[in-house]
């Protein structure tokens, strides 16, 4: 019992810990691309900490909902952080580890975040909840979509289960409906996450923002953890990927050495999604606003295609 | 139309009475005109020779002649030279007739003249404030010579009449005049349908810092290192348009070498800020790495002018009656070496972000501006030539050694960001040429000739064509060689309008990329 907690902890300061990590690694290899210096790799850190000694402005004009939605984010990207099997299977949280359940636990996120940037009444708060509305709405059906293709190979929507029937039988995955519902799902982790081509992550131009127009308001502390639970989304989105897709080092049992396998592993699978993110953001633009529903349907088509052929191809 | 003394025999026999025309010039025709004749006479030129003015100058001369004189330069196509019509308005009856209706530029001037002078334009259909804001008290013009410094400046709450849209569903985004990025400030109202932007209106002005004023008793030198000033991307242009004034006043000719160091110069700060621009539309169609590049030579660029001028952005080279600082061999060597490196890494960074499917995405389409509008607003420089109008005072209104050079306009007909990306990535390409030409013809001999005072109460205009498009200086000489009154026209002055309609039925999100394609400067514009 002790154990399992313990591993719980661990996998949820592996998630708090690694995200602004993640976060820096990307920014760094972007810099590197770009033929920039960049800043270190724990810039977003030092950035968190700065923040969170900050004072917190809140405008006189904000209800409960804008205070709450920071804290709410956070608990949200932990609670995942216990149900994702980040290093292990055998995750005491893992039976409520059901896809279905994820994602609406990171709707929930999105869905407070989207009335936060509307309660100040700023234009710009505005502009970007209904963007994000409008893209969650497109990305969501694709996310089920697509893990439904490879919960159909596995016989089970429980993360566990997937991965450990992958796990044991890797040619299950060598199918084309597997490697059509990763490239849907890698769209929408770009597109859930603010990542380029759909936002831009690193722009100052109120009115091209998506997710940073609806934090514009906030500051201090409650910004340090909108921050955070951003990096936690794309670190969880990530792990997602890389363990459902490629589920070689995760702990199929709760012992240390597994366990640390599976650490390493999942730095490895992260850094090359890293670097992956980094090589799509610097070679392509942002798209035109409403080129962006034609991308998430392309997306769609193919997690639609990944179930299809779930059904032909046994 | 052959020349300004085919024009000169056209407006004697045309029974227009006028008075003492004169031919100053081959390229200038100097008349004045009865302020009760002055629509008649614009009519006149906008009909028979397609003229339009370009620069509208009010001054007080209430001391020398109890009126006010009023300075109309109109230019015309084809290149046969400018127009200066100048009108008395005496001091007791303070209004002139408006051409507000005529032209849409004439009528943001008189709007300028009404805050800054309290000349009333009689018939102008919009006299809302232009570069006084609302707080100013209604009776200071701070350019009329008996203006006191007034310290009761009171904002009583009323908001400016913007245009108000209203339908169902039609919402204002209200953006700046406090930017996030570090930029000049400038407020944008947008109103929009969805993402649909059916209106925008702009308040500019914030950083009106009465520059006109200061000029106003500068001695030469003063008025030389203000103009300097007034946009630092655009010093080179600016101080050039103010030196060809003051030389034109003097009536003197500068040495040949100062003619084609100058053009080295103007080239020089075109050539840098046109590769930082075509890198900073590249950033807002989010393709950072094409800025990233653009960005490392434009600070090779500003190195190279560190080590030929002194200073990174070109200050201090120019003096009326010359340049101030020759280029000794070694000097030339590295700027040719430098700016075949730069041009040719350029050509790779152009070819990267034009191969890109997703940001040719972006460019084509965005942001259009048709020739027609472009035309009616008298929008010039890179925007005009970007919309198809084949116009650069470089070739019409020779200046420098230019007319001594092989010199390319760079004309694109769709009007769209496209087109004034690809207008400044070729004039970009034909600035290096240009210098590389310069540098290798650069005759020898001396840099400067001495001036004699100026003529007290004469003026002149000078006319550069700047990265941006065409600066105007208007100068008037003042007694001890000092100046009495200088006016300035930035592009950014005719060209900011047209923003508002180069952006309609376009989406808010593209509205970075069409501003950052045009790029215009608010210091030129609020002065």
């Amino acid at each position: 019992m002790l154990a399992e907690i313990a591993i719980e902890i661990l996998q949820m300061l592996l998630v708090m810990f690694g995200s602004p990590l993640l976060v820096g690694v990307i920014r760094k290899a972007k810099a590197r691309l770009q033929g920039r210096r960049g800043a270190g790799v724990f810039q977003p850190c030092a950035d968190l900490r700065k923040l969170l000694a900050k004072e917190v402005v809140v405008s006189e004009n904000t209800s409960w909902i804008f205070r709450f939605t920071p804290y709410l984010l956070a608990t949200t990207m932990l609670l995942s952080a216990l149900i994702i099997p980040v290093l292990t299977v055998r995750a005491p949280l893992g039976f409520m580890g059901n896809i279905i359940a994820l994602m609406y636990l990171f709707l929930l996120g999105t869905f407070f975040l989207a009335l936060a940037g509307l309660d100040a009444g700023s234009a710009f708060g505005g502009m970007g909840s209904s963007r994000e509305v409008a893209i969650a709405a497109l990305a969501e059906p694709t996310v089920l979509i697509a893990i439904f293709g490879i919960a159909l190979r596995a016989g089970t929507t429980s993360l566990d289960g997937i991965i450990t029937r992958f796990a044991a039988e890797p040619l299950l995955m060598l199918n084309a409906g597997h490697l059509l519902a990763f490239f849907a799902l890698f769209i929408v982790a770009l597109a859930e996450n603010g990542r380029l081509p759909v936002d831009n992550p690193a722009t100052h131009l109120e009115l091209t923002m998506i997710h940073e127009a609806m934090i514009l308001e906030y500051s201090g502390r409650l910004l340090a953890l909108v921050e955070w639970a951003a990096g936690m989304k794309l670190f969880l989105f990530l792990t997602l990927l890389s363990n459902l897709f490629f589920p070689w080092g995760v702990a199929l049992t709760n012992t240390p050495l597994p366990l640390f396998v599976a650490f390493l592993a999942l730095a490895v699978k992260l850094l090359l999604f890293a670097g992956a993110i980094a090589l799509a953001e610097t070679s392509v633009a942002k798209l035109r606003l409403f080129r962006v529903p034609e991308l998430l349907a392309g997306s769609f088509t193919v997690a639609l295609l990944a179930v299809v052929t779930a059904f032909f191809i046994k | 139309m052959a020349d300004v003394h085919g024009l000169k025999q056209r407006l004697d026999s045309a029974n227009l009475n006028l008075n003492n025309i004169e031919v100053r010039s081959p390229r200038e025709l100097r008349v004045s005109v009865p302020r009760q004749r002055l629509v008649g006479f614009a009519d006149y030129l906008r009909t028979e020779v397609h003229a339009r003015p370009e620069l509208i100058v009010a001054e007080d001369t209430r001391l020398e002649d109890r009126r006010f004189t009023m300075r109309y330069i109109f230019d015309m196509e084809g290149a046969a030279g400018v127009v200066i019509a100048s009108v008395s308005v005496p001091a007791e009856d303070p209004t002139f007739p408006s051409l507000a209706t005529r032209w849409y530029l004439a009528s943001r001037f008189e709007r300028e003249i009404h805050d800054l002078f309290g000349l009333v334009p009689t018939g102008h259909p919009d006299l809302r404030r232009l570069p006084l804001h609302q707080f100013w008290p209604p009776d200071y013009h701070p350019l009329l010579k008996d203006a006191m410094v007034r310290q009761d400046f009171y904002d009583d709450g009323e908001p400016y009449p913007f245009r108000r849209v209203e339908g169902e569903g039609v919402y204002e985004i209200t953006v700046g005049p406090v930017h996030a990025g570090i930029i000049e400030p400038g407020h944008f109202r947008f109103s929009v349908e969805g993402e649909t932007i059916i209106n925008l209106e702009s308040r500019m002005y914030f950083v009106h810092k009465g520059i006109e004023k200061l000029f106003e008793s500068a001695t030469l030198v003063q008025g030389l290192q203000l103009a300097e000033r007034i946009s630092g991307d655009s010093s080179v242009a600016h101080a050039l348009a103010f030196s060809q004034a003051v030389e034109s006043l003097a009536g003197v000719t500068i040495p040949p070498r100062a003619a084609y160091l100058r053009v080295v110069l103007l080239e020089l700060e075109r050539l840098y800020n046109h590769i930082a621009d075509v890198g900073a539309i590249c950033t807002d169609t989010g393709f950072a790495v094409a800025n990233a590049h653009a960005l490392r030579l434009r600070e090779d660029l500003l190195r190279l002018n560190a080590r030929l001028a002194g200073h990174r952005l070109l200050r201090g080279c120019l003096l009326p009656g010359g340049v101030a600082r020759d280029f000794g061999a070694e000097q030339i060597a590295d700027a040719r070496g430098l700016i075949a490196r730069v041009a040719a890494d350029f050509d790779q960074i152009v070819e990267i972000a034009t191969t890109n499917g997703l940001v040719l995405d972006r460019l084509h389409g965005t942001g259009r501006l048709n020739q027609q509008t472009a035309r009616e607003m008298q929008v010039v420089g890179v925007p005009a030539r970007a919309s198809g109008i084949d116009a650069d005072a470089r070739r019409d209104h020779p200046f420098a050694a230019y007319a001594a050079l092989p010199l390319r306009v760079v004309v694109h007909t769709e009007g769209d960001v496209w087109a004034r990306l690809m207008v400044r990535v070729e004039e970009a390409r034909e600035a290096a040429r240009l210098i590389g030409l310069a540098l290798e013809a650069l005759p020898s001999g001396t840099l400067a000739v001495p001036l004699d005072a100026l003529p007290e109460g004469e003026a002149a205009f000078g006319l550069v064509e700047g990265w941006r498009g065409p600066i105007w200086h208007w100068v008037v000489g003042g007694k001890k060689n000092t100046l009495r009154r200088v006016k300035i026209k930035d592009p950014s002055f005719a060209n900011w309008p047209a923003l508002n309609y180069a952006i309609l039925k376009n989406i808010v999100p593209d509205f970075p990329l069409v501003n950052k394609s045009f790029n215009l400067s608010y210091a030129g514009n609020d002065l």
